[in-house]
């Protein structure tokens, strides 16, 4: 039972880093239709900015805020710099761009930096183990779960309850109605990039937390992992991005816990890809029905 | 109030209105009536900044507002009820609303929200039920009650009866004729042309994207020429409404 329950916190731990990331790629594609494959390359730049600021002496609780800034920015500059070009390009044409942004970080760091890991400290609490009715967890899945779910909370708030959330939801859904009503499209798209960047900075956060370290291709598994979360939840559709995510965090490290050990255990992901294919052969729209948008 | 000259409109190389020029003054109901494909509709998207001008201008209080953005038009005063309503059917019809106000201050969008209540009961009744649920006369109230919230001068509305039954065609009739009487300036594409006409100060026909005659909204409506020779689609449209 205790291995049940450690599995599971474990489980939702991993995937709210995916819920995060993946909310924010469907955030983008309600604005826009843009599958945003440079989304996770918003970890890697936070990492980068901790590991510079390590350097300089900063400890954990200053490089964490620096974390979620530098990412907020780095994602605006992405809208100003690329994607707000090819607006009203074809969707493959905003694509192609966000590969060739994600493509050029990796090159930027690997020149300009190192291609290899660099490590800094993360805070020393995350490891240790606190015991809650008897069963053991660690910090990290608590904190982990604990700020998804404040920022979760702070999201629903966001787009429930202030005019720039309802511009943004009116803009998924028809983004030219939206505009009808007076809503400035550059606004809404830059506060959603700002927010996507926001939701990405806090999975860094989280990420560097467990694994405080920075490499050029840092965001490339997250990402992946992101995408097909906002796809299980049907592209565009917030709960469903949320949904998605834990339930791939949950797949993941249940298969890996319950796998045998060697072979099988190598291969959860083949395994949660295949449950994956098997998801959209019984529901092709994914677990949340999204009513189609028009694009900007 | 607003005068469009010689514009001309496209979509790549297809030319939807060729080089119409109209106006309207304000406090008018001018119509805007036409066969299907006229370019009624391409027309007034120009006007409301969905597209721009390939050709010609449009002004709006004297001021060139050609291609400009619709955000800036509608703080301008100048709103458009687009055809087929296009309200935003996953947000409640107070939702809506308050998105439509965005224009104001929040002071002023909480009192335009208790005068769109008072004006629209039927949607009072349904504040907090997403839009997707009302049905077609409600959604078409709503989409009217929406434009009212950025406190405009001047509202364009598109096909405002489109898809509705004829109890609610006579609804959003009466409502026209309410917007009318409280000063509101109004441009109405309206497939039941005959009836607009006789409601409107003065109507345009567009046909093949040309203005083909002009003149005041009763004389026009009893121009049964017009009608045999221009408005077949129109017409029918009116005898399958019943109108």
């Amino acid at each position: 039972m205790n291995t049940f329950v450690q599995t599971l916190v474990d489980g939702i731990g991993r995937g709210s880093t995916y819920a995060l990331l993946a909310l924010g790629i469907s955030l983008i594609f309600g604005v826009m239709h843009l599958v945003n494959f440079a989304h996770a390359e918003l970890i890697t730049v936070g990492a980068y900015v901790a590991y510079f600021l390590s350097t300089r002496g900063l400890g954990w609780w200053a490089l964490a805020p620096a974390i979620v800034v530098s990412a907020v920015l780095a994602s605006m500059l992405t809208e100003r710099v690329a994607f707000r070009w090819v607006r009203t390009a074809s969707p493959f044409t905003m694509l192609l761009t966000s590969f060739a942004l994600e493509r050029l970080s990796h090159a930027l760091w690997q020149v300009f930096v190192s291609p290899t890991k660099q490590s800094f400290d993360g805070p020393s609490w995350a490891f240790d183990t606190v015991s809650l009715g008897g069963i053991r967890f660690e910090v990290h899945d608590l904190v982990t779960i604990g700020t998804t779910a404040v920022v979760l909370a702070l999201t629903a708030f966001v787009f429930r309850r202030t005019l720039f959330g309802l511009s943004v939801r009116a803009a998924s859904e028809d983004f030219d109605a939206a505009r009808l009503m007076g809503v400035r499209a550059n606004r809404v798209i830059v506060g959603a990039f700002a927010f996507a960047g926001f939701l990405a900075g806090v999975a860094a956060v989280l990420t560097l937390m467990r694994s405080p370290s920075a490499e050029p291709t840092l965001g490339a598994d997250p990402l992946i992992k992101a995408v097909v979360a906002a796809i299980i939840g049907g592209l565009g559709s917030f709960s469903g991005a949320v949904v998605g995510g834990l339930a791939l965090g949950l797949a993941e490290v249940v298969l890996r816990g319950y796998l045998p050990e060697g072979v099988f255990e190598r291969l959860t992901d083949a395994f949660v890809f295949v449950l994956i294919a098997l998801l959209f052969i019984a529901r092709p729209q994914g677990l949340f029905t999204v009513r189609s948008a028009e694009r900007v | 109030m607003l005068r469009i000259e010689d514009v001309t409109a496209r979509y790549g190389a297809v030319v939807a209105v060729h080089g119409v020029t109209l106006h309207v003054d304000a406090g008018e109901l001018v119509a805007l009536v036409g066969p299907n494909g006229a370019g009624k509709t391409t027309l007034l998207n120009t006007v409301a900044g969905l597209m721009a001008p390939a050709r010609g201008h449009v002004y709006f209080d004297g001021r060139d507002v050609s291609g400009a953005e619709p955000a800036r038009l509608v703080r301008a005063g100048l709103v458009l009820v687009p055809e087929h309503r296009r309200i935003f059917r996953d947000l409640s019809v107070a939702e809506n609303l308050q998105l439509a106000g965005v224009t104001a201050s929040a002071r002023d969008r909480a009192l335009r929200l208790d005068v769109a209540k008072e004006h629209f009961p039927v949607l009072a009744r349904r504040w907090t039920t997403a839009a997707g649920f009302l049905s077609g006369g409600e959604a078409q109230q709503l989409a009217i009650a929406r434009a009212l919230m950025a406190d405009p001068r001047l509202v364009l509305l598109d096909e405002p009866t489109l898809g509705l039954a004829p109890a609610l065609v006579d609804v959003v009739f009466d409502l026209l004729a309410d917007l009318r009487r409280r000063g509101y300036t109004l441009l109405v594409v309206e497939q039941n042309a005959r009836r607009v006409l006789q409601l409107a100060d003065r109507g345009y026909l567009l046909r093949t994207g040309r203005l083909a005659a002009e003149g005041p909204g009763p004389e026009l409506a009893a121009h049964e020429d017009l009608f045999g020779t221009y408005l077949g689609d129109a017409a029918e449209a009116e005898t399958a409404d019943g109108a």
